[in-house]
């Protein structure tokens, strides 16, 4: 039990950060943390959303990046039409994403391994170039998002504080959301078949039908990041799809801790900080973050998750 | 003769120009217990695969209380009441063996499109599994991960999860194999107890638990059936004891 609770309570002591950082962001009258954090959320909403996938499906989809762009694209080209309201970019963009995610994963699950990872990952990249062909929406230099999605005096997302909350709420709506769904018949149907997928059909489970379920869901959340993020950056472009941000999120998924719940969280906290500490002291920072980051998968077998088990325990 | 729960017929499956499965047709009745038996590379389990839909045959017929399962794939079948176990055990390793058995009853229990209610707080679920478990003498270790498990118990859990789904029909691929004694004796036990409560097919090597199991036993030889009967007659019959003598070519000769 003692291994519980030294993972609870740095999970908890993440947690109260995030909830607490505009106030410190306020009294300090450091408005970069508050930015950087917000960037930070979002990706962690991301990788949440890969890791239902990719952690408790068994399912390494490494196109993850195009529901980014799929969300922010929706939030841009609204805009650009002038449809400004969030209320109904939001919906568009989630509901985008998870046709997207129907398609994409009705074709990719009749693959398994390293199929699918291909597949996933061919499927990204096209939506990569399709971005980048669409002329009218900026093409290859990307879209200038001029005025942020309006909720009619709802909520305010120019306001830097209310808006870093609004990315918050969702995370932890995402975060109960998948607590909930991994524990619920269809969760443990799920990671059912990560386990042996045989053994689910001869017991009775088709299994495609539940996996592609949750590869909607997982794309669905994900879209959702996609439209904060366009909000964010006030742009969107192809690049948000390219495959290096697909393989960013799943080392932060990793570097987490697989297929636990708060893993991408913690995962995204620290890769995201290490990318912005190091990018300060030196021009060649990948040179340290990447070895970096192979030790920690070489030796903290279950990412940081799995090491704060390990040292409740030791 | 009433409808019998299981009827194959007339199945052929080759692999190559191997015919593994050649012609072969039987019978299960209801609430009987048929043992299949053969040598090595006899096809036992390449006919049981083309039972719980992991094969497709390439001709003849499967068909369980009178409807058509050739082409079923193996969830359906399982839907209709066919459960199985496997010949090397196949279960969800990092779950417990509660979970393992009532993901079995789950599947039985309305949809698994739940997305919300803590499925492991399911009393009827949970009581079924434990019912199952206690069936087999796993009570007691139902909050082990299956890992753990050691291999005698888990061919009883590979039991209880069949058992979880309520089957019909149980399709039994050598549920003694790599038993000791001790627990080859409590399983034929746990098998004589089972087979007042469901129809059960039976592929084991284990020759004394089979003779003391079987209602009736059908014997492959290179794919083909050989014969077919009660204990009694199998036992006194020429064929077979040439086949489990070595001498394989008089037999398929002879058909």
């Amino acid at each position: 039990m003692k291994s519980l609770s030294v993972s609870k309570a740095v999970t908890a002591l993440m947690l109260a950060g995030l909830v607490l950082l505009p106030l410190y962001s306020h009294l300090s009258g450091n408005i970069f943390i508050l930015t950087l954090f917000t960037r930070i959320i979002i990706l962690a909403l991301a990788a949440a959303s890969l890791n239902l996938i990719m952690g408790f499906a068994g399912l390494m989809s490494f196109g993850h990046a195009a529901y980014l762009g799929i969300g922010g694209y929706a939030v841009g080209m609204l805009a650009q039409e002038g449809v400004g309201s969030g209320f109904i970019q939001f919906p568009v963009a989630v509901a985008a994403s998870a046709i997207y995610a129907l398609v994409i994963g009705a074709l990719s699950l009749r693959t398994r391994g390293v199929y699918f990872i291909m597949i996933t990952l061919a499927f990204a990249q096209m939506a990569y170039y399709v971005a980048s062909g669409l002329a009218r929406y900026g093409g290859d230099d990307g879209l200038t998002i001029y005025k942020r999605s309006d909720f009619s005096g709802l909520i305010d997302l120019g306001n830097r504080t209310q808006f870093y909350y609004l990315c918050l709420a969702c995370l932890f709506g995402v975060m109960l959301l998948i607590w909930r769904i991994v524990n619920s018949r269809f969760g443990l149907v799920v990671q059912g078949l990560r386990s042996n997928e045989q053994r689910m059909q001869a017991i009775g489970f088709p299994a495609k039908r539940y996996q592609l379920v949750c590869f909607v869901i997982s794309g669905t959340m994900c879209g959702l990041a996609g439209a904060l993020l366009a909000n964010n950056t006030d742009f969107v472009s192809p690049a948000v799809m390219y495959w290096t941000r697909s393989g960013d999120l799943m080392v932060m998924v990793i570097l987490g801790g697989m297929g636990t719940l708060f893993g991408p969280v913690m995962g995204a906290v620290v890769f995201l900080l290490l990318e912005e500490l190091l990018s300060q002291i030196t021009e060649y920072w990948a040179l340290i973050l990447g070895p970096l980051l192979l030790l920690i998968v070489l030796f903290g077998r279950g990412g940081i998750m799995g090491a704060l088990g390990r040292a409740g325990r030791g | 003769m009433a409808e019998p729960l299981l009827r194959v017929e007339k199945l052929v499956r080759r692999f190559g120009g191997i015919i593994a499965t050649d012609n072969v047709s039987l019978d299960v009745a209801s609430g009987e217990l048929h043992a299949i038996i053969g040598p090595n590379g006899a096809g036992k389990t390449t006919l049981i695969s083309q039972l719980t839909g992991h094969l497709e045959p390439h001709s003849g017929s499967v068909s369980l209380a009178g409807r058509d399962i050739t082409y079923l794939p193996a969830y359906r079948r399982c839907a209709l009441g066919l459960a199985r176990s496997f010949q090397i055990t196949s279960l969800l390793l990092d779950f417990t063996a509660a979970d393992n058995v009532a993901l079995a009853a789950q599947a039985h229990a309305g949809t698994s499109f739940r997305f919300f209610a803590n499925a492991r707080k399911e009393q009827g679920l949970r009581d079924a599994a434990q019912a199952a478990l206690d069936r087999v003498g796993l009570g007691h270790r139902a909050d082990v991960v299956v890992s753990r498990l050691s291999h005698g118990e888990r061919r009883e859990l590979e039991l209880a999860v069949a058992l979880a789904s309520k089957p019909k029909l149980l399709l039994l691929d050598e549920p003694m194999a790599g038993l000791g004694v001790t627990e080859s004796q409590r399983m034929v036990k746990l098998l004589q107890e089972l087979r007042k409560e469901v129809s059960i097919v039976l592929v084991e090597h284990d020759m004394p638990a089979v003779f003391a199991l079987a209602d009736r036993i059908t014997v492959l030889v290179y794919g083909r059936v050989i014969a077919s009967g009660d204990p009694a007659a199998i036992r006194a019959n020429e064929d077979v004891k040439r086949a489990y003598l070595g001498d394989q070519h008089v037999v398929t000769h002879h058909g």
